[in-house]
């Protein structure tokens, strides 16, 4: 396949950045969309000039580390995919795509593709957790928990972190990341002692970390990789509201 | 042949206990020193890398009052590559009544490890393991449960019982994210400081003692040095060093090489898991492989035409025309032999050309007779996650298509030497996890690898650390000491050389065809021959690279291909002992199949009275052939015995 790229180029997070357009030739619609990125990189190198910057790391779906808009789209035209597992069969033979790192006010730009996601862990420090010291646990059994809970929570809990629905969203609102923690946790009894300031002080580092707030637009579930439905959202407004009522 | 290495002083744990197995950990937790609370705030720790073995011991060493520093390559400690693994995690809770117990899961793991395990090790595995289950269930982590709100299990990797806990086709996910929980938790109280986007790329020792790191932050590519009272690598595996690999495209080996460097003890280097059911190679742009899980082969069957540069589609060639090798060479076992196994075989028919796929490197997994038995609903209800997944990546609809499977490089066993205590021989140098050579012998049974990630970080290593630390306190050093300084300007020197090299290669250019080496001559199958070819392959590829690699750009910023170039270079000094090693110990075992040793149906035949015992590598300078250590294993309770599966 031959394909025009237009690709966000930008050396730091002072420069202004731009698109750069690039051709490449002759890749296989078997290769990964990183792959692809891959050619194109050691040509650059070849001829002397700087490789594009991206993150990936796995490339089998699941870290999350990769992420950029491809023709606008979070993660790419295929639904429920992560960049590293899109496959360039997807595209047609001369096609153009344009490439460009997440943008969101609480992810800057570090270089070309690659942003600083760093404010997610700020929102997991802020509460999202169960305090269990390592050694005090009681006995698995001792805790059962009702099997359509535990699938829930399972559900809620495939988040990978990758920042798309920060990305998709008109406000970079992190509502959904956010909404998927507090549904894991606050779904298992484990997770019943601190959910009323769990999600309180989560909500809080959220506003701190320089993330919009949500208005119901939808776009972050229809480009999450796992499928984190947008009623997690909802509930995680009920716990909220139910929380700072009761403080 | 001898000249690869020269054999020097015998070498023993000597922090393991004696007498019964049973209580021998609870002899060493008693008879370790400790140290008092108020005193730990003033000692300084240091955690390379943020996995399940990182991650979980860096949050109970923050919790348990430590000052600890974290470090890890990825943006995020929740991006760690034990993120990947799917299957399952084993604990001896024997919740099922079906016979499981500590021991058994002790008397499994020693023999799946072909008998190449320490049993004092293995034995605390299971019984920690028990534990391991109680904390991840506090901290949340959403095992798979009955209707009556208890744990699921299911059973895996030829077990006879069923002691796997999972977490659908994620477990490593999930486990990961409750030790990145715990360690966030840690990090906002304080006891944690987390560096993300670091990688350490120098170990400091003084006056014999591990004593900090140098690292590189890749954002701004500052280089710094850091220094503690203990430095614990839980950097992982090596596998890369094959270039395609089931392993994230970032795990590299530099942590532990940089320590082997400095006097580490490499232990094992050859002893690498080969897991059968991946998906094959499909061009040259391919840049990793994926795994599909082993419980595939609970119902497809494998199979290869008959005749060698067969290429019709699989749908022409009647049933007489096939070969279900497995089914016909292991007739009890079939298509559920053990992986090392498996993968041979696959490995055995391709090379007889009669692979199938492009490139001829693959063979057939079919589900034809499954959809046929139990319906396509029932088949997709059990592995519909899989099929799609396969068809994403090959764009082929396996529910029609048999899918193509090959193995691929997963794991690998070896690692730096550790006592019991899992202290490297240097003092002050603590290794776990993958990263470390201990508790999985020669081959490692599937769900094993989160237990051991999960007891060395979270139960062993914070109760052994304080030992050492007691006999302190160690004299405070600044940045100023002249191995700080030697150890930070050999970094620099060796960054400042990478970038002016400017020749005309890539760095992944030089990574492929290392790859291609390592898979040929140090793969599934090796020979005395072979090996000795591919050392000298590997000399000349490495020099090349030192004067062709085309490195852009400049250390003072983020730079990929820097960071790929360092890693790299690491890996060709790696690939040489793998050989050395591999090349020494003429048996098969494990994974790993010396073609010179073989029983007469070709399986591979183990030498107890020659080879039972660690291979611990030291390094003697740059050029150099390595000396080899032997620890003799002792099997007291275990006993080996010849593995059949016909």
């Amino acid at each position: 396949m031959n394909l025009k790229l237009r690709v966000w180029r930008q050396k730091g997070p002072e420069d202004k950045g731009r698109m750069v357009t690039y051709e490449v030739t002759d890749i296989s619609p078997d290769a990964s969309f990183l792959e692809m990125l891959d050619v194109l990189n050691e040509r650059l190198i070849l001829e002397g000039d700087d490789p594009i910057a991206f993150d990936h790391d796995c490339r089998e779906g699941i870290c999350g580390m990769c992420g950029m808009m491809i023709n606008g789209v979070a993660h790419g035209p295929e639904r429920a995919t992560t960049t590293c597992q899109l496959h360039m069969r997807h595209f047609k033979d001369g096609d153009s795509i344009d490439i460009e790192p997440w943008r969101a006010a609480a992810f800057p730009v570090i270089k070309d593709l690659v942003v600083n996601r760093g404010a997610f862990d700020s929102i997991i420090q802020a509460g999202g957790y169960i305090t269990a010291p390592t050694g005090t646990a009681p006995d698995a059994h001792a805790t059962p928990v009702p099997k359509a809970d535990a699938d829930a929570a399972f559900e809620a809990a495939t988040c990978i972190g990758c920042g798309a629905c920060v990305a998709a969203c008109p406000n970079g609102s992190s509502m959904l990341f956010t909404a998927a923690k507090v549904a894991h946790l606050g779904l298992l009894p484990q997770g019943q002692p601190e959910r009323s300031s769990r999600v309180i002080s989560m909500i809080e580092a959220q506003d701190e970390a320089g993330f919009g707030g949500c208005t119901n637009a939808g776009e972050c579930t229809t480009v999450c990789p796992k499928g984190i439905p947008l009623n997690l959202i909802g509930r995680l407004n009920a716990d909220y509201l139910k929380a700072v009522s009761g403080r | 042949m001898t000249n690869f290495w020269t054999e020097g002083e015998p070498i023993a744990d000597t922090a393991a206990p004696d007498g019964p197995v049973e209580t021998r950990w609870e002899r060493r937790q008693f008879s370790a020193k400790l140290v008092n609370p108020a005193n730990r705030r003033k000692l300084t720790v240091i955690v390379v890398g943020t996995g399940l073995a990182g991650g979980s011991a860096a949050a109970t060493l923050g919790e348990a009052g430590y000052h600890v520093k974290s470090y890890c390559y990825q943006d995020s400690p929740r991006r760690a590559h034990s993120i990947a693994a799917q299957g399952g995690i084993n604990a001896a809770k024997n919740y099922r009544n079906d016979g499981d117990s500590i021991y058994r899961l002790f008397y499994d793991t020693v023999k799946g490890g072909d008998f190449r395990a320490r049993e004092s090790n293995v034995y605390r595995l299971a019984q920690v393991s028990v534990n391991i289950i109680d904390q991840c269930v506090a901290q949340g982590v959403p095992f798979a449960r009955e209707y009556g709100g208890l744990l699921d299990n299911r059973s895996f990797g030829g077990t006879q019982v069923s002691r796997t806990f999972y977490a659908r086709g994620q477990t490593g996910q999930q486990l990961l994210l409750g030790a990145y929980q715990a360690l966030e938790r840690q990090i906002a109280a304080g006891n944690v400081e987390m560096h993300e986007r670091h990688e350490m790329l120098e170990l400091i020792i003084v006056d014999g003692k591990a004593r900090g790191i140098v690292v590189r932050d890749m954002v701004t590519g500052e280089i710094s040095t850091e220094l503690a009272d203990a430095v614990v690598l839980a950097s992982g595996g090596y596998g890369n060093v094959f270039f395609l690999s089931t392993n994230a495209k970032g795990c590299n080996v530099t942590a532990t090489w940089r320590a082997h460097r400095k006097g580490a003890y490499f232990a094992n280097p050859c002893y690498t898991q080969i897991h059968p059911t991946c998906i094959p190679e499909s061009g040259s742009h391919q840049s990793k492989l994926t795994l599909m899980s082993e419980s595939l082969r609970n119902d497809g069957r494998v199979w290869v035409p008959k005749k060698a540069g067969d290429h019709r589609d699989a749908a022409d060639i009647p049933e007489d025309e096939r070969d279900y090798y497995l089914e016909r060479i292991y007739p009890s076992f079939g298509n559920l032999v053990p992986r090392d196994i498996a993968s041979r075989a696959a490995k055995n028919v391709c090379d007889e050309g009669r692979g199938v796929g492009p490139g001829g490197l693959g063979v057939y997994l079919d589900f034809a007779d499954a959809i046929a038995r139990l319906g396509r609903a029932a088949v997709e209800a059990k592995y519909g996650n899989l099929f799609e997944m396969y068809s994403r990546i090959t764009g082929e609809d396996p529910y029609v298509t048999p899918m193509r499977i090959y193995p691929a490089v997963h794991y690998t066993m070896g690692g730096l030497w550790v006592d019991y205590d899992l202290q490297s021989n240097i003092p002050g140098l603590f290794v776990i996890g993958e990263a470390n050579f201990s508790d999985h012998g020669a081959n490692r049974l599937g769900a094993s690898a989160l237990m051991q990630g999960l007891a060395d970080g979270y139960f062993v290593l914070p109760n052994t650390l304080g030992n050492y630390l007691a006999a302190g306190p160690y004299p405070k050093i600044g940045v100023d000491h002249p191995a700080v300084v030697e150890a930070r300007s050999s970094v620099e020197q060796r960054i400042q050389k990478f970038l002016s090299i400017n020749g005309d290669r890539t760095v992944d250019s030089f990574h492929r065809e290392l790859g291609h080496i390592m898979w040929e001559y140090c793969g599934m199958e090796r020979t005395e021959e072979g090996l000795t070819k591919a050392i000298g392959l590997i000399r000349s590829l490495r020099e090349e690279f030192w004067t062709r690699v085309k490195v852009p750009g400049r250390g003072e910023e983020l730079n990929q291909n820097l960071e790929k170039a360092g890693r790299v270079a690491d890996f060709f000094e790696l690939a040489e002992l793998m050989c050395i090693d591999a090349l020494h110990r003429a048996e098969s075992c494990g994974g790993h199949f010396r073609a010179e040793s073989q029983t007469e149906d070709g399986e591979a035949l183990r030498h107890d009275d020659e080879f039972a015992y660690v291979a611990a590598w030291e390094h003697v300078g740059f050029g150099s052939a390595p000396t080899l250590h032997k620890e003799d294993l002792n099997f007291e309770y275990v006993h080996p015995t010849q593995r059949s599966y016909k």
